[in-house]
């Protein structure tokens, strides 16, 4: 199981930077959300993967039972994908933005902020 | 006594609801002013309680560390929330005249207050996957900062700042993750007690440089610094100035703190490759801002070369060097965000910050001129002001390293900052305007001196201060370096005394 997670996310790494080395500046994003994801996918793997044994407390007990899964990474996981969410949202708001204001998604002719020298 | 450590905490996110909630009244930007005022009483007091009885530490939810969330001040910490907290009160005076009621409505003051919530939350957390948090806090409401108004220049800046921002969180993000998977721990005491029994240190050097590149974008270090340049010159001047002071700077105060306490088991390779960092950051900030042509483009690229000098201090790693590292942030945020405010009255008064543009303020506006003067020549290092301290306690520590390149570049790059501010200087206050006009602080009305002046004066004095009576900062830098290189203090203070 954690090999063919590390493969997927090895996966995704590689189509992200792919994707993110575009000029078209929505590739990135999109490239953006992938490695994202690779990135909470890298944060459940590395918690330890557990099968079949949900980390619950049996009834008249105190503490579960040794060997259940470890339910923090996911909690981790969860923030980051809620966090990530408010992020994309606003990355996708900004590129609407920049397409409307600026007329181009491309990344090279986006010189408003640093205009090229005058060659002359 | 957690309340200490939570007030600096809750007091800008309360300042931000009261100043959103009354963006549309006049009284809304007093709220920010007043916010921030008592923002800087909860820090003093925090830092009064720090110096006086050593790290505190409170356990958040009421879980013991190492299972709860973990906020606590040592001396670093405590200094870092008491600078945070003047740099916001100056800000915030002077976005009273800055910040048009446009950009008031759409929310600037509230934007502006969980930006300093966020920064404040990452120098004080205990925690590192809390640390993650208060970053993310900190960059969406940057965000929001820098693209409010949207001109064409700010979307464009904008752009940029968020995508490479992105990136660096996400490389942040996996090193928790992966640091997790090896140590079953997040909090930061803890790990600096697990990190020296794994087995494999080999992989904890590969999730350090992980960290080493995500808060060395953040700290804007070479060669990772793009999308600052890119983008600091285009918002409004007061959200300049408080993204020139502070944001980068907890870059490298995550970065002090990381590899002080937690990644320290291979100093031999980590702390080399970062003085060689160190090294091509200040040469690169300051050649880039040397073929640079206007005030504030100039200014972003110092920042950058700024930078250089603090992580020369923590790579150097000896007592004396983080002490000049600590005395060069405290040092830095003042002077930094105090000429992005100046460069904000310059294009009030003479219509531009385009060096070609403007001119003749030395003769037409001689009180601004001085108090550009104080910040510029203490970011080069002139004595006695504040940066030459600053400086000098770093060079002598790399001679006492026998470092004697990493010493001849900080000279050199020095050299070339006064090349800078004499350029800002001659072109903008020095040579005739080039339309012939005069500018002259008389055409602003009287409330708008006061609320822009005053912040400016007020950090002017702060510098001067800091340059004519430098013992008692140098000792609160070396006592913090003490606490940094033997965080034992920090460990048990976290972890109660059956850590050890």
């Amino acid at each position: 199981m954690e090999a063919l997670l590390a493969i997927s996310i090895g996966v995704l790494v590689a189509a992200a930077v792919y994707l993110m080395l575009a000029r078209h500046v929505l590739r990135f994003i999109f490239g953006l959300v992938l490695i994202s994801n690779a990135a909470n996918l890298t944060i459940f793997t590395a918690g330890r993967l557990t099968e079949g044994m949900p980390p619950f407390i049996e009834l008249g007990q105190v503490a579960p039972d040794p060997g259940v899964a470890n339910a923090l990474p996911q909690a981790l996981v969860l923030t980051a994908i809620v966090i990530g969410f408010g992020l994309f949202a606003f990355a996708l708001i900004l590129m609407f933005r920049t397409y409307t204001t600026l007329g181009t998604l491309d990344s090279d002719e986006m010189r408003i902020a640093e205009p090229r020298e005058d060659k002359s | 006594m957690s309340w200490l450590l939570t007030l600096p905490l809750v007091l800008p996110f309360l300042t931000a609801v009261a100043a959103f909630l009354t963006r549309e009244s006049p009284w809304g930007r007093m709220v920010s002013v007043i916010g921030n005022v008592l923002f800087l009483g909860a820090a003093v007091l925090l830092f009064s309680h720090v110096n006086d009885k050593g790290v505190i530490a409170g356990q958040m939810g009421g879980w013991p560390a190492p299972f709860g969330i973990t906020l606590v001040a040592d001396y670093l910490s405590a200094v870092m929330v008491v600078i945070t907290a003047i740099t916001a009160l100056a800000v915030s005076a002077y976005a009273l005249s800055d910040i048009n009621t446009r950009k008031e409505y759409l929310g600037y003051h509230a934007l502006f207050n969980i930006l300093i919530g966020g920064v404040t939350g990452a120098f004080i957390t205990g925690d590192l996957f809390n640390l993650y948090v208060w970053f993310e806090v900190m960059l969406i409401s940057s965000f929001g900062l820098l693209v409010l108004g949207g001109s064409r220049a700010q979307i464009d800046g904008g752009v940029k700042y968020v995508t490479l921002n992105l990136v660096s969180t996400i490389l942040f993000l996996s090193g928790v993750g992966l640091l997790y998977g090896m140590t079953g721990t997040l909090n930061l005491a803890d790990l600096a007690l697990t990190i020296p029994e794994l087995e494999n240190q080999g992989l904890v050097t590969v999730v350090a440089v992980m960290f080493m590149v995500a808060f060395g974008v953040k700290a804007a270090v070479f060669p990772l610094f793009f999308w600052l340049p890119a983008s600091y010159h285009t918002p409004a001047f007061s959200v300049s100035a408080v993204f020139a002071g502070l944001l980068t700077k907890v870059g490298v105060y995550a970065l002090i703190r990381m590899f002080t306490l937690v990644f320290d088991q291979d100093i031999g390779f980590t702390h080399t490759v970062l003085l060689w960092v160190a090294a091509l950051t200040m040469i690169t900030g300051v050649l880039g801002a040397a073929a640079q042509n206007d005030m504030r483009k100039i200014l972003s690229f110092h920042i950058v070369s700024q930078i250089g000098y603090m992580i020369m201090g923590l790579a150097l790693y000896t007592p004396l060097a983080i002490a000049g590292a600590v005395f060069y942030l405290f040092h830095h945020i003042v002077v930094k965000a105090n000429l992005f405010l100046i460069a904000g009255v310059a294009e009030r008064i003479a219509g531009s910050t385009d060096l070609g543009k403007i001119g003749g303020m030395y003769k037409t506006a001689p009180f601004l001129g001085i108090l550009f003067l104080i910040p510029a020549f203490s970011l080069a290092g002139f004595p006695p002001l504040s940066g030459f301290w600053a400086k000098y306690v770093l060079v002598a520590a790399a001679l006492e390293d026998e470092g004697w390149v990493i010493a001849g570049v900080a000279l050199l790059v020095g050299l070339l900052t006064i090349y800078s501010m004499t350029k800002i200087w001659a072109e903008a206050f020095w040579k005739a305007h080039p339309e012939g006009t005069d500018p002259t602080l008389a055409t602003l009305t009287a409330a708008e001196r006061r609320n822009l002046l005053l912040p400016i004066g007020a950090m002017a004095v702060l510098t001067l201060i800091i340059g004519f009576f430098p013992q008692p900062f140098v000792s609160f830098a070396e006592t913090a370096s003490m606490q940094l290189l033997d965080p034992a203090a920090y460990i048990v203070t976290v972890l109660g005394e059956t850590a050890k």
